[in-house]
């Protein structure tokens, strides 16, 4: 187990590194769906398979690909490339890079002292709790959904009315 | 634990970075998955049920973030023709008090 | 007779306050007719308080009291008056010559802008210089001080749109304080010692408390000397009054010849225990007046400005009251001042007159023959100059001056360098006093009458000229006719110290006031015959050195070109090298350094979203960091 976490870590550690770097917005999105995947297989190895499924279905499957389909209409194409080549050079990267290397300490001064993983906890103890004692927060969340739907709408009506109008 | 940790940093530095309104958006995506690797992880450690349920939660706020997110994107650039985040501002130039 | 002794006082005060906060909304008579009553009903009162006082005659004086002032730390001094034989002659010639010269300006000032406020700030002086004579505790005497200073720099500056009048006020003012100051020290002092400021209690302690001729007593005594020369312009801090006369003339004549200049002099005769405990500090007053009358008179003799003539006669004049008091003769000073005041406020008045018919001309080389033109002023200018050159038995100036010298003379602490001076100087007195006489009324006229003095100016002139002459009569030496009342009246506010010993003979008296007397009257003809065929100026004419000396005593024995070399230049040179005030500079430097948080801050505020997600990152980074240090510690 504790080999299929490294390579996972590993994996996906390289990946986010190459989608934060890239310019092309295609290759970042694919990457980014990469990271997803080695987390899922994370989940899995720390004994949540349920996460790890939803982790598939709801981010790598419907999240990406919600990105995908707006970078292609966004049709980004070469001079994008070229632009996010200027935009990324030297002097952008010093600061970051420095408060990076602060909070990686951190998070690894403060973690290596707890151990011990792996304890399985299956889906049906999920929904148990899920709809027993969060059934609120289930709630919340369906109406959170409801007013992304209804922002997202409204947004594509806006536009919807804008290519109207240029036309 | 370490591992969300690098992740969440990874994705912080690319929000900071990125000029892009995309990329910002992705290195978000990327942010608040690490955190919820990070719940799910915490809760876990003591066999909750819990971190799951939140981390359930956390894949809702993310979707609809991502949502707008994708929404408002698209309205930018129709209005203006490019993504360019620090085209983004309202303020005028800095005017010296006497 | 308290009720009295408080309506003087206040009187004029009410009046000022009236003048200052209504004045300008009232008719001009009004103003004119507040500011003069005022000042009346305090010589009434005075005269009614006086009366009294002369009747029932209290051994100690008499003290009333209005309200405790303060009690601060053992300070306890209260709001007092008190009335004794020196206080009673002050106050009645303050507010006798004070109403004879608010007569006077009702009418010479009619036409000036400005006229309730000349009166408020009048009636303010009198009733601070009322204050400082009658005050009970030096405390309240110091108010008085700086109130009667105040209004010096108030009517100095009067016509205040000519900026030149305001240097002047200016000048007066600084150079006092430096007087003021060493008398606030001396106040410091004596409270330390005797845990009071009450007058009469410290003299009457001082024998025991302080040693006599010890080193407490005689800086003390100095200090006090300090201020006193500071307030009655003699040397060193002489430099202000000339140039004061810029003021109008009934100023000129109030406060700077008849009352507050004398202030010195009051103040040195009040603390006469604590003086008599000092004889080294005694003997400097002595030196001083010696100086400064001496050296006055010169500068007086060559002046062109007619005032000018009259404030270095002042200044003279005062030297013998110092004179005086140095030499332990605190009657003759007090009988000099008596005199003093009603011929130098004479003298001012008429060459007011004088100013006012030539076009406001101050220049006497451009006066001449106006004894037929203004005849009034002239004949008051002569008794007036008569009275001040001491010409023999008919002038008050007469049995004054040789009190004086024939104090100086006697005393035990008299040198012949002391009378010897004296009695030169009345030579020069006289000399100036008729050279202007002969060069502003006699000969030709060389400018027009413009404007004739009102029935009030001619009322007070007469009345000031009849008392130049009539004054003296109480005060006769012992050898002519023993009658002096005067003297033996004041004596009884002296009485504390024994009269000075006389140890010379009658003949000796009579020898000295006939030299006196002639030397007076050789003045008189010299200046004559020197004005008249203008042989003075022919031998300045001819000889450099003649015009050296010449230059020197016009500029005052050069004392303001000394004080601008040592003071005024390295001041200024300092001022200058601080422009950049190192003190303002912390205060505009905490204005800029909230200006530059400001532009640090607003730097911040960007608009852009990756900037502010890069501070946001960063005060994670950084809190994160300070849990985790806390975890580990």
């Amino acid at each position: 187990m504790n080999g299929v976490f490294y390579i996972s870590a590993a994996i996906g550690l390289v990946s986010a590194l190459l989608a934060i770097t890239g310019t092309n917005p295609m290759h970042a999105l694919v990457n980014l769906v990469v990271v997803f995947l080695a987390i899922s297989s994370v989940l899995w190895t720390i004994g949540a398979p349920f996460a790890a499924a939803l982790q598939i279905l709801i981010y790598a499957g419907a999240i990406a690909v919600l990105f995908v389909f707006a970078v292609m209409m966004l049709n980004l194409g070469e001079e994008t490339i070229r632009r996010e080549r200027e935009w990324l050079s030297g002097s952008v990267w010093i600061l970051p890079i420095a408060i990076a290397i602060v909070l990686a300490v951190q998070f690894v001064a403060a973690f290596t002292r707890q151990a011990g993983m792996a304890n399985l906890v299956g889906p049906k103890a999920v929904g148990i709790s899920m709809f027993a004692t969060y059934v609120i927060a289930v709630e919340l969340a369906s109406l959170l959904l409801v007013a992304g739907l209804i922002g997202a709408f409204h947004f594509a009506e806006v536009l919807r009315r804008k290519e109207t109008e240029d036309d | 634990m370490i591992f969300a940790g690098l992740l969440f940093t990874i994705g912080a530095i690319g929000v900071i970075v990125r000029r892009d309104l995309v990329f910002m958006l992705i290195s978000v995506e990327l942010m608040l998955s690490a955190a919820g690797l990070a719940i799910a992880v915490g809760g876990s450690k003591w066999s909750q049920p819990d971190g799951q349920v939140f981390l359930i939660m956390i894949f809702v706020a993310a979707a609809t973030g991502v949502a707008v997110g994708i929404s408002l994107l698209l309205a930018v650039y129709q209005d203006r023709k490019n993504v360019d985040a620090d085209e983004l501002s309202l303020m005028r130039e800095r005017e010296p008090i006497e | 007779m308290s009720v009295v002794l408080w309506i003087v006082v206040i009187a004029p005060f009410v009046g000022a306050l009236v003048l200052l906060v209504v004045g300008a909304y009232v008719p001009k008579k009004t103003a004119g007719a507040i500011g003069c009553a005022s000042v009346g009903i305090s010589w009434l009162a005075a005269m009614i308080a006086a009366f009294d006082f002369l009747q029932k005659m209290p051994p100690d004086g008499f003290k009333t009291t209005l309200y405790a002032w303060m009690n601060v730390g053992g300070l306890n001094p209260s709001i007092a008056l008190h009335f004794d034989a020196l206080s009673l002659v002050m106050m009645l010639v303050i507010t006798f010559v004070g109403f004879a010269i608010h007569l006077y300006a009702s009418q010479s000032m009619y036409d000036e802008d400005g006229y309730s406020r000349f009166f408020g700030y009048m009636n303010l002086f009198v009733g601070s210089m009322l204050t400082l004579v009658l005050a009970d505790n030096l405390l309240l005497l110091y108010l008085g001080w700086e109130g009667v200073g105040l209004c010096s720099y108030l009517l100095i500056g009067f016509w205040y749109k000519d900026a030149a009048n305001g240097k002047a006020a200016q000048k007066a003012f600084i150079v006092t304080r430096v007087g003021d100051t060493a008398l606030a020290i001396a106040l410091f002092w004596l409270f330390a010692l005797f845990g009071t400021l009450d007058i009469q209690t410290i003299l009457a302690s001082a024998p025991t408390r302080l040693v006599a001729g010890g080193a407490a007593a005689t800086w003390i005594a100095c200090l006090v000397i300090g201020g006193a020369v500071g307030k009655s312009a003699q040397v060193p801090l002489q430099t202000w009054l000339p140039d004061a006369m810029a003021g109008p003339t009934p100023v000129s004549a109030l406060i700077h010849a008849a009352t507050m200049v004398t202030a010195g002099v009051y103040l040195i005769a009040r603390l006469d225990t604590l003086f008599t405990l000092a004889p080294a500090a005694m003997f400097a007053v002595a030196i001083i007046g010696t100086v400064t009358l001496f050296y006055s008179g010169f500068s007086a003799l060559v002046q062109r400005d007619i005032k000018r003539v009259l404030a270095y006669s002042t200044i003279s004049q005062i030297g013998y009251m110092f004179l005086a008091l140095g030499v332990g003769a605190w009657t003759a000073a007090i009988f000099h001042f008596f005199t003093h005041a009603f011929f130098k406020a004479l003298l001012f008045l008429s060459a007011g007159v004088v100013i006012d018919a030539q076009h406001h001309e101050h220049d006497i080389f451009k006066m001449g023959g106006l004894k037929r033109a203004l005849p009034v002023a002239y004949w008051t200018f002569l008794t007036g100059a008569a009275s001040l050159s001491a010409l023999p038995l008919v002038t008050a100036g007469f049995y004054s001056k040789d009190a004086i010298i024939w104090a100086a003379y006697s005393s035990p602490l008299g040198t012949p360098w002391f009378w010897g001076a004296a009695l030169v100087s009345t030579f020069i007195t006289a000399a100036y006093s008729f050279r202007v006489l002969y060069l502003v009324f006699h000969g030709e006229q060389k400018t027009e009458v413009s404007k004739h003095p009102g029935v009030l100016m001619n009322l007070a002139l007469v009345v000031l000229a009849f008392f130049s002459i009539t004054a003296g009569f109480i005060g006769m030496p012992e050898s002519l006719f023993r009658f002096d009342p005067f003297g033996n009246f004041l004596q009884t506010a002296f009485d504390t110290i024994p009269a000075a010993q006389t140890h010379a003979s009658h003949a000796a008296e009579v020898g000295l006031l006939t030299a006196s007397s002639a030397l007076g009257i050789l003045g008189v003809f010299t200046a004559f015959s020197y004005s008249r065929r203008g042989r003075y100026a022919w031998i300045v004419d001819r000889s450099q050195f003649a015009k050296a000396v010449h230059c020197f005593f016009f500029s005052g024995w050069g004392f303001d070109w000394l004080y601008d070399l040592l003071f005024v230049r390295p001041y200024k040179a300092l001022a200058y090298w601080n422009r950049a005030d190192f003190i303002d500079n912390f205060f505009t430097g905490l204005a800029g350094l909230a200006k530059l948080g400001n532009s640090v801050f607003s730097a911040m505020q960007t608009g852009r979203i990756r900037n502010y997600a890069a501070s946001m990152v960063l005060g994670a980074a950084i809190l994160t960091t300070i849990v985790i240090l806390r975890i580990k510690l």
